[in-house]
């Protein structure tokens, strides 16, 4: 038997894209992993931590690790908030006592991206998932630098039925998000999401995928003011899918 | 252009600038598939894989001992006849070459291309006593002739083009216009050669300073630093006191990720060394050699353990012809002869961090930088830290709080997310007021207040009817406490 999932559902999946936490709990079902999804979670603290505001970012580390303390396994569709858990919560309680940084080093190292868990943890490749289309995958940056996570969700699409995977050109350029960046700097982060998308374009792909929403939602917000056909879908919902795959 | 802490930098109306430029757009594309590419791909196939952490070590370790090292360096330099001043300050290491200029009755200066020499406005105070001063890196010169700035730490001039080049030098050097590189080159070569036999003095930077042996070293491909070294009777080096290798075999380690980080060159066309005035015998040599070693608000980089790292730069650019925000905007937005992720960190440290502010922030912290980085300097752990000293003001640092509107976000923030009950009250709120925003496609194309610098340029999918939470509770809840066998329903 499985060890149990608890879901950490990332603030923006969970008030924009909650399709994606659904894909994400369809997928881990049919694996037959037990879940859990702890109902007081709201933000692991990262838009404060980016932007500088430690303190606000520890209150909000603080609650995480109390609500996620008792949990075997961490499961999140989210590679920054991944990120952010296991390499900076530790950085933010330097000055705590040693006991509760091994606490917080102890959830870190129990947190886990998606792809990653599907594929490191359960060491599953083949969901059994169908998706017959053109797909093209960006690399997030924190996913990539940060975590390591560029081969796993790559594997992963490339055994969805169906599904014909074309790389794009600089797939691990940053999109231009960057959290408070894209919106305290626009007219940078349109340069950048626009290179990203031309990249995109190019492929000829239908969809463009990743393992982040915040990334997905920029790009999806530039392609959808550009008029521009490609569809934007998390990794989670090509896996949950079977078989012809319906537009939303 | 010497720092002041007068006004905010012009980061965002000149990044604006870089964008629209199209010439600049092709030389920062090139530079960046060439060389940020490549550097990339060296590291990732060298030989001696641990090259680069044996390097940082003893970047830091260097560090760590600055003032011994520094004070063997300069015994050295004066055991061989050199002269030796630690400047405080730009304005310090200014006067001190002035002095040296005037006591020598120097009407003509050479130089090499050194980015210290614009971080203290060296030109401009020796144009001040009457002295002509000439670049005579091809780059540089080629600034210098345009009355531009360089946007780049190796390639000064990436924003121009060969055609714009062609019709500077056919302005300026009154030759009939040629785009040609070669015509270009051999023009420039001939108006320099012409100053370069005539100057009585040669400015340098300092590639690295090895106090072991007292001798400075100087990479270049154009051998313009080798005259400007030798021909001249006086030459003035200037050094960033951090640029310092204790050993020769530590140098090695410096000088070999140095040409590869910035030019994936084995090793450059020239490494000059020297460090003293022309010895008896000697066929060649200045009369005079002057070290000045300054300091310029480094060494409070150094007394702050959680900036130190920076000053293990070995300055090869690297970081620059990665960056997607520097391969957008180019050098000159960031209003500094630092420009890029590394400018991005040392400009503000160096000249404010206030008045830099947009430097510390106008980054996307996607960590290329660190991956290509030869000694893996954690410059966005850098950035943060900045931002840090940016949300709380920092007096040690004479830091004032930046947004007070963007504090009070954070804090408010801090209290929606404390407590889930609020949080989901404030996105049902948030469900309701967004209703008149969303178009006919389901996106948002505008919004209000600061919010509307997302939909600038971008839409925005709405908040979603009923989020995660809510769908949990009632399809998965209580599938998911039955267990496994029981909820694999497809």
């Amino acid at each position: 038997m499985h060890t149990k999932v608890t879901l950490f559902v990332q603030c923006l999946v969970d008030s924009i894209y909650p399709r994606v936490g659904e894909a994400m709990v369809e997928v881990l079902r049919r694996l037959k992993v037990p879940l859990e999804y702890p109902a007081d979670q709201t933000c692991c603290g990262q838009p404060a931590f980016n932007a500088g505001y430690t303190r606000e970012a520890r209150a909000a580390a603080r609650r995480f690790v109390r609500i996620f303390e008792s949990a075997e396994a961490i499961v999140c569709p989210s590679g920054s908030c991944v990120q952010m858990v296991r390499h900076h919560y530790p950085e933010l309680f330097v000055d705590e006592s040693i006991d509760y940084r091994m606490r917080v080093k102890a959830v870190g190292n129990r947190c886990y991206e998606f792809s990653e868990y599907l594929t490191e943890v359960l060491g599953v490749v083949n969901i059994g998932a169908s998706f017959p289309a053109k797909v093209t995958y960006h690399d997030s940056c924190h996913l990539l630098r940060g975590l390591g996570i560029g081969e796993q969700p790559r594997k992963l699409l490339r055994h969805v039925e169906g599904l014909q995977l074309v790389e794009m050109d600089d797939s691990d350029v940053c999109c231009g998000f960057g959290g408070t960046f894209s919106v305290n700097y626009p007219e940078i982060s349109t340069a950048m999401v626009d290179a990203k998308i031309d990249n995109i374009v190019a492929t000829g792909a239908d969809y463009v995928t990743g393992c982040d929403v915040s990334c997905l939602m920029n790009i999806e917000g530039r392609l959808s003011r550009r008029n521009l056909g490609v569809k934007v879908i998390h990794i989670a919902e090509i896996l949950a899918s079977r078989g012809g795959h319906e537009d939303e | 252009m010497k720092m002041s802490e007068a006004e905010k930098i012009a980061y965002r109306r000149d990044a604006r600038r870089g964008i629209d430029d199209e010439c600049l757009q092709g030389g920062l594309q090139r530079i960046q598939n060439h060389f940020g590419k490549g550097a990339m791909r060296y590291w990732g196939e060298m030989a001696d894989d641990g090259l680069r952490d044996r390097v940082k070590h003893s970047r830091m370790e260097t560090l760590e001992n600055l003032d011994v090292v520094l004070a063997m360096l300069a015994d050295n330099i004066e055991e061989a006849g050199g002269h030796v001043y630690y400047a405080r300050t730009a304005e310090d290491a200014t006067d001190y070459c002035r002095r040296v200029a005037k006591k020598n009755e120097v009407s003509s200066v050479i130089k090499g291309k050194s980015m210290i020499s614009a971080e203290i406005g060296l030109d401009a105070a020796l144009e001040a006593e009457g002295i002509a001063v000439t670049e005579t890196d091809l780059g540089e010169f080629v600034i210098q002739l345009a009355e531009d700035k360089p946007s780049h730490i190796i390639a000064p001039c990436i924003h121009l083009d060969r055609q714009r080049i062609g019709r500077l030098f056919q302005e300026k050097l009154d030759i009939p216009y040629s785009d040609e590189p070669p015509v270009l080159t051999q023009a420039a070569r001939r108006a320099l050669r012409k100053i370069m036999l005539e100057a009585d003095m040669g400015i340098t930077g300092c590639n690295f300073a090895v106090a072991e042996t007292g001798k400075i070293s100087l990479v270049s491909n154009e051998g313009n630093i080798r005259m400007s070294t030798t021909m001249p009777r006086i030459h003035l080096a200037l050094m960033g006191i951090e640029r310092t290798a204790a050993t020769m075999s530590d140098h090695q380690g410096m000088l070999q990720l140095l040409t590869r980080g910035a030019t994936l060159q084995k090793l450059s066309t020239y490494v000059s060394f020297v460090g003293g005035p022309r010895r008896p015998g000697d066929p060649d040599g200045p009369e005079e050699f002057h070290l000045v070693m300054i300091d310029n608000g480094r060494s409070r980089i150094l007394a702050d353990q959680e900036f130190r790292e920076v000053l293990a730069c070995i300055r090869c650019g690297a970081c620059l012809n990665i960056c997607p925000v520097y391969g957008k905007i180019g050098g000159h937005a960031y209003n500094s002869p630092y420009p890029g992720p590394i400018g991005a960190v040392v400009s503000p440290l160096l000249f404010g961090i206030n008045r830099y502010a947009d430097l510390c922030k106008g980054e996307s912290l996607c960590g290329a930088c660190l991956d290509v980085c030869p000694v893996k300097i954690d410059l966005p752990r850098l950035l943060l830290a900045l931002r840090r000293k940016l949300a709380y003001g920092d007096p040690a640092w004479q830091t004032r709080k930046h947004k007070r509107t963007e504090a009070m976000v954070f804090r408010l923030w801090r209290a929606l997310i404390a407590s889930g009950p609020l949080y989901r009250l404030a996105l049902r709120c948030a469900g309701i007021l967004q209703k008149p925003f969303i178009s006919e496609t389901g996106m948002i194309k505008k919004m209000a207040g600061p919010a509307s610098a997302w939909t600038r340029d971008r839409d925005l999918p709405p908040l979603a009817s009923e989020p995660f939470s809510g769908r949990w509770k009632k399809k998965y809840r209580q599938a998911a406490a039955k267990g496994p066998s029981e909820v694999d329903n497809g």
